[in-house]
């Protein structure tokens, strides 16, 4: 199991070093929506363009994963009859 | 707690939640927006639990009107989604209308509240949702300890 | 390859912290330590997304009151928001089922709770 643990941190810390060097990433898909996010969307900031306007079904299934998380705490800690504090 | 602690705690807690309203409202020209805000919020909850003790705050906050609020949250969100449905799903159909309208000019500029279309709507819908989410898992965990000590 | 190594250290970071939640995954019993190496593993993933997206000498790409500067990349940031809630929803359930596991047993330890029954 060490060894196995052993060969994963390296592959790991090997590709840390193989990948693009940082600060340029390789992406033109953004300059567009920094371009265009005032006049299409209206909204001063990007990030929160991105969010709601241009990616939002994935807000709407993170949505839908808090919802059913909050269901299956609040599930789990039903009691039958309200206790009292004995002083 | 002591007494020093509970009078601060009444205090901050004001700020904590005007904070974590303004966050959400301004989500469309500073950093921030839904998410962030309620989660601010919810941790002036946290502060209102630890404070007080968690019998106390469940005599005014009970788990079914959390419940209402994050439905009603949820509900919001998807007829926004549905609003501009003549054209695609998600279409943002307030832009260049009179509601929330105004387009802001290209490059730097001082904010203008009245813009951005429907995703000031939408910030507030997804703001519910996360702030009742989150106390309402905050509140059951500390009264499912709470009484677990005491039922024997 | 021709010009030499690069030195990053943000992914070299990364790489630790994927690397010691591994290890606690692996070695540790107490259930409440396998909670916490599972938390350390998200936080891990989601500084990776974010440092993916940095340009050189960035801003932060926002209209109000810009400082002069090149933008740095949005998306990215858009997608570390939506793990970051999905891990703190994943946090809660593994916590009360934890707790529930302590009250049906009697104790943390991972061995206890691995019989099967009715």
């Amino acid at each position: 199991m060490a060894v196995s643990l052993s060969i994963f941190i390296g592959f790991l810390i090997a590709t840390a070093f193989l990948i693009h060097p940082f600060g340029y990433p390789p992406s033109e898909m953004d300059d567009y929506i920094i371009e265009n996010a005032q006049s299409e969307t209206g909204a001063n900031n990007a990030v929160t363009s991105v969010v709601f306007d241009y990616r939002g079904f994935d807000t709407l299934g993170e949505a839908t994963i808090l919802f059913a998380a909050v269901t299956g705490v609040v599930m789990l800690f039903r009691r039958k009859k309200l206790s009292r504090i004995k002083p | 707690m002591s007494k020093i602690v509970r009078t601060m705690a009444s205090l901050l807690i004001l700020f904590a939640l005007i904070y974590g309203v303004y966050i959400i409202m301004h989500g469309h020209l500073t950093p921030g927006g839904g998410f962030q805000g309620g989660a601010v919020f919810a941790s002036g909850v946290a502060l209102l639990i630890v404070a007080f003790g968690s019998e106390i705050v469940h005599k005014s906050l009970k788990e079914h009107h959390l419940s209402i609020l994050e439905s009603s949250g949820a509900l919001i969100f998807i007829g926004l989604a549905f609003g501009g449905l003549a054209i695609v799903f998600f279409y943002n159909f307030l832009v260049g209308s009179s509601i929330f309208g105004h387009i802001p000019p290209s490059g730097p500029n001082p904010g203008d509240i009245w813009t951005a279309g429907v995703i000031p709507f939408m910030n507030i819908a997804v703001g519910l949702k996360v702030l009742a989410g989150l106390s309402a898992i905050l509140l059951v965990m500390a009264l499912a300890t709470t009484l677990m000590e005491v039922e024997e | 390859m021709t010009e030499g190594i690069p030195f990053n250290i943000p992914f070299l970071a990364v790489a630790v912290m994927i690397g010691i939640a591994f290890y606690i995954i692996i070695s540790q019993r107490n259930l409440i330590k396998l909670v916490m190496g599972l938390s350390i593993l998200a936080s891990g993933v989601n500084l990776f997304l974010i440092t993916l997206g940095y340009r050189e000498g960035g801003v932060a790409p926002i209209y109000t009151h810009t400082p002069a500067g090149i933008m740095v990349l949005p998306v990215p940031q858009a997608l570390t928001l939506t793990s970051i809630v999905i891990a703190v929803a994943c946090l809660a359930l593994m916590l009360s089922m934890v707790i529930h596991i302590y009250r049906h047993t009697g104790s943390t330890a991972s061995e206890k709770s691995r019989i099967m029954k009715g």
